[in-house]
C-alpha cells in the first residue's frame, strides 16, 4: 500500500508543524503534573516516615528540603499541585456537561492558570510570613 | 438502533473492559476528596513556624492532622495510581510490559501508602 497520496485534503495535525492551542497545552499539561504530583507524594511519605524514625534520619532529609534547590523543587510542587487541581475542576464541569463552548474553554484555560499561580503565591506567602 | 449486545450485557453495562464505568467514576470521587485534602496539606504546611524534627512531630501528632493526613495518602495514592495506570495504557505498547507497568505501579502505590500510614500513626499514637 505505498502509493504517493495524489489528493490535496489536509494531513492530521503533526506536532512539529502545528502551533497547539492554549487549550490543548493545559490538557497534555494535565498530565505532566499529574506525574510530578505523583512524584510529590512519593517524598511526602519519605518526610513522613523520616520524622516516624530517628532526628538524625529526619534531619537528613529535612536538610535536603531546606536547602535552596529543596525549596525551588517545594516550590515547583505547589504550582504543580494547583495547577492539577484547578484544571481537574476544570475537567470536572466538563465530566457533568458544563464549559464546551470554545471561548469559555479558552476563558476557563486562563482562570485555571491564574487561580494556580495565585494560589501558589498565597502559599508562599503565609510561609514567609509565619 | 441495532442490539447486538445480549439483554444480560446491556442490564450489566460493564462494556468490553469488564469494569464499566468504575475507573472514570473512582477517579472523580478521589479527585473530588482531594481538593480540599491538598488545600489543608499545602497551607498547614506554610503556616508551621519551622520543619524541624520537633514542629513536625508536634504537628503530625495532633488528630485531626493525623486524620486528614492519613486520608490524603490513602485518597492520593488511590488518584495517582488510576491516573498512572492510563498513562502506562497510552504510552507502554505490548501487553506484557503494560501488565508489569499495571504490578509496578500498584505495588508501589500500596506499599508507599501503607508506610505513610503506619508513619503517621506511629507519630499520632507516640503521643
Amino acid at each position: 500500500m505505498a502509493t504517493a497520496r495524489t489528493d490535496k485534503r489536509p494531513l492530521s495535525p503533526h506536532l512539529q508543524h502545528y502551533k497547539l492551542p492554549l487549550t490543548a497545552w493545559l490538557s497534555i499539561s494535565h498530565r505532566a503534573t499529574g506525574i510530578a504530583n505523583s512524584v510529590a507524594i512519593m517524598l511526602l511519605v519519605i518526610l513522613i516516615a523520616s520524622a516516624a524514625g530517628t532526628p538524625g534520619g529526619y534531619d537528613m532529609v529535612a536538610g535536603i528540603v531546606d536547602s535552596w534547590f529543596g525549596k525551588l523543587v517545594l516550590f515547583g510542587f505547589t504550582l504543580t499541585l494547583y495547577y492539577h487541581l484547578c484544571n481537574g475542576i476544570r475537567h470536572l464541569f466538563w465530566d457533568v456537561g458544563y464549559g464546551f463552548k470554545l471561548q469559555t474553554a479558552r476563558t476557563s484555560a486562563f482562570v485555571c492558570l491564574a487561580s494556580a499561580a495565585a494560589l501558589s503565591i498565597i502559599t508562599w506567602l503565609v510561609a514567609a510570613a509565619s | 438502533m441495532s442490539h447486538q449486545r445480549t439483554p444480560l450485557k446491556q442490564v450489566k453495562g460493564l462494556g468490553s473492559a469488564k469494569e464499566g464505568t468504575s475507573h472514570f467514576w473512582s477517579q472523580r470521587l478521589s479527585a473530588i476528596a482531594l481538593v480540599p485534602l491538598i488545600l489543608w496539606l499545602c497551607f498547614s504546611i506554610a503556616s508551621l513556624p519551622g520543619m524541624d524534627y520537633v514542629t513536625l512531630r508536634e504537628w503530625l501528632s495532633h488528630p485531626f492532622t493525623a486524620i486528614m493526613m492519613i486520608l490524603l495518602i490513602v485518597a492520593g495514592f488511590f488518584h495517582a495510581r488510576l491516573g498512572l495506570q492510563e498513562v502506562a495504557i497510552d504510552y507502554i505498547h505490548g501487553d506484557a510490559s503494560r501488565t508489569i507497568a499495571f504490578v509496578a505501579i500498584t505495588f508501589l502505590a500500596a506499599i508507599l501508602a501503607v508506610t505513610g500510614v503506619f508513619s503517621v500513626m506511629r507519630i499520632a499514637f507516640a503521643g
